[in-house]
């Protein structure tokens, strides 16, 4: 049923640390790769080496310009995927029962042979977390890697998204959300981890780590005037070509 | 929103039949044997033909017959069952007045209000969701059963009904239009939200993920549609609600109440183009686009 289940304990997420993200896409990679080859229809892509080339993503890095009022611009890559939401809006819109949210961990998913490929649960996300295969026409969306943290046949270190796993940046962590004491939940605790569109109500179990403020650059000195003093080469040239035509004197 | 054609025909059609067997069930027109047969097979057409163009949509429509089963929380499931328990009660009345010249009163109302409830499910898949805020507010499921009911009346002949209810939808349609433009800023989502940034500065969209467009953008950005938006508002009223009640206030005619019912057909239409095409979702707000 796509009602939604009690909150369960265990709340299995991923927490994004904005600060350290260098906007590799490595992420996207690694996880088109998984997904693709791994749980469910393959990821396709239409036109792939053509001119107007799209595809289906689980994940996808964007990247935002911050301007602050009295500082330099910032750039900041923003990766985002499915967030796992307490209260999934997608699972409720779900007419045939294909689309919910597990009792042991709640985590999201779709069952594809259910799935009818409406794209109500799409509209019903505010993240953009869902994307209609165009070639196999059901939902696709992140697993966490279901077929990969539970996987006893994969060595131990590799029991984790695929995301989380290939991050060369260590921007990417992966835990029970749900359990105060796990080093997931300190981290949000310690780095002030915030809700994306918390307004809408979808409580999401994934957390964001806001940038850590920059280092305040000490304004540089304007350069000199180049022969202000009106002695040498510079000054004659300067004397000399603002005599001329359009010249400034 | 993308305003797909298929969507736009269900919501269109389907409204126009439901809103027709809404009168015949109330039994404001009684018609007997063939006639009767003609006037239900006009409105099964409509509802059913609308129904049918719903699913083009779908990924995949083979398994359309699974949707019957969330009706607990899903406003799509519920529709999907209103509309079959409205279409099979109100064969069996239309069978009572082709076959027995009975109108079985007691199901005809039960008809009526299947498919006042067909109509109010099919607005609430809109209304729900909150991505949606143009779509997100009372006036979406007060119009589309105003739209089904005078367009219904319409159809069964009732002039005076249907000219009292396409007055009342389009006040509510451009109420609904001036307050929808505000919706999407007093919803409080906001680039500040969508990104939670916005206490180091003013975002801006920079980069998107992938230099391509993708499912996302083409289903909920569209703003192709908000150029001439005004000017097809103008003859979306026309059209739908101001010549047909001109058409049906002169001297009756059969050439005016089907020019009535066309021009009526071509405006839903148009009003259920821009209630998409004017639509915006939040997810938009990533790609610094609405």
């Amino acid at each position: 049923m796509t009602q939604l289940p009690p909150p369960s304990a265990k709340k299995l997420g991923l927490v994004i640390d904005l600060d350290t993200c260098v906007g590799c896409h490595a992420c996207v990679i690694s996880c088109k790769g998984w997904n693709t080859e791994n749980y469910g229809a393959p990821l396709s892509d239409q036109d792939p080496y053509g001119a107007d080339p799209s595809g289906t993503f689980l994940n996808r890095v964007h990247s935002f310009e911050v301007q602050p009022n009295e500082a330099p611009a910032q750039l900041i890559h923003f990766p985002k995927s499915c967030l796992h939401c307490e209260d999934a809006p997608c699972v409720t819109v779900c007419p045939t029962g294909a689309s919910y949210k597990r009792v042991e961990d709640g985590i999201v998913l779709v069952n594809e042979s259910d799935c009818i490929g409406c794209g109500l649960c799409a509209w019903a996300c505010p993240y953009g977390a869902r994307e209609l295969d165009a070639d196999a026409g059901v939902m696709k969306k992140c697993t966490l890697c279901v077929d990969r943290i539970y996987n006893e046949n994969l060595p131990e270190e590799d029991r984790q998204p695929a995301c989380v796993r290939t991050c060369p940046a260590g921007a990417r962590h992966f835990g029970d959300l749900g359990d105060e004491d796990s080093d997931v939940s300190k981290l949000v605790a310690e780095r002030g981890g915030f809700d994306l569109m918390p307004e809408l109500g979808t409580k999401p179990v994934n957390k964001y780590l806001p940038p850590r403020p920059k280092d305040v650059a000490t304004p540089c000195a304007p350069l000199e005037t180049v022969a202000e003093d009106g002695h040498g080469f510079a000054a004659w040239l300067d004397r000399a070509l603002s005599a001329l035509p359009g010249g400034k004197s | 929103m993308h305003p797909a054609p298929s969507v736009i025909i269900f919501t269109t059609f389907s409204g126009l039949g439901f809103g027709l067997l809404f009168w015949l069930g109330l039994g404001v027109i009684t018609p007997t044997g063939i006639s009767a047969f003609i006037w239900f097979a006009i409105a099964y057409i409509f509802a059913v033909g609308g129904l049918l163009a719903s699913t083009f949509h779908l990924g995949h429509p083979e398994r359309a017959l699974k949707a019957f089963s969330q009706w607990k929380t899903s406003w799509l499931s519920r529709e999907g069952i209103a509309s079959v328990v409205t279409l099979i009660v109100m064969a069996i009345y239309g069978a009572g007045l082709v076959f027995a010249d009975t109108p079985y009163a007691l199901l005809g109302w039960i008809g009526a209000l299947g498919a006042l409830a067909t109509v109010f499910t099919t607005s609430m898949i809109y209304t729900q969701l909150k991505t949606v805020p143009r779509w997100h507010q009372p006036t979406t499921p007060l119009l589309f059963l105003l739209l089904s009911l005078g367009g219904g009346a319409l159809l069964a002949g009732q002039v005076t009904l249907c000219v009292v209810l396409l007055i009342a939808a389009a006040a509510v349609q451009l109420f609904a239009w001036y307050t929808g433009d505000k919706r999407f800023t007093q919803s409080g989502t906001d680039m500040q939200t969508a990104t939670g940034l916005g206490d180091i500065g003013t975002v801006r969209a920079f980069e998107p993920p992938h230099t391509g467009t993708n499912y996302l953008m083409r289903e909920f950005i569209y703003v192709v549609g908000r150029k001439h938006a005004q000017k097809l508002q103008a003859i979306a009223l026309v059209l739908g609600c101001i010549m047909p009640i001109i058409l049906l206030l002169i001297p009756f005619s059969h050439i005016f109440a089907a020019l009535a019912v066309l021009s009526h057909i071509a405006g839903v239409l148009t009003l259920r183009w821009l209630f998409f095409a004017q639509a915006e979702h939040v997810v938009g707000l990533y790609y610094g686009q609405r």
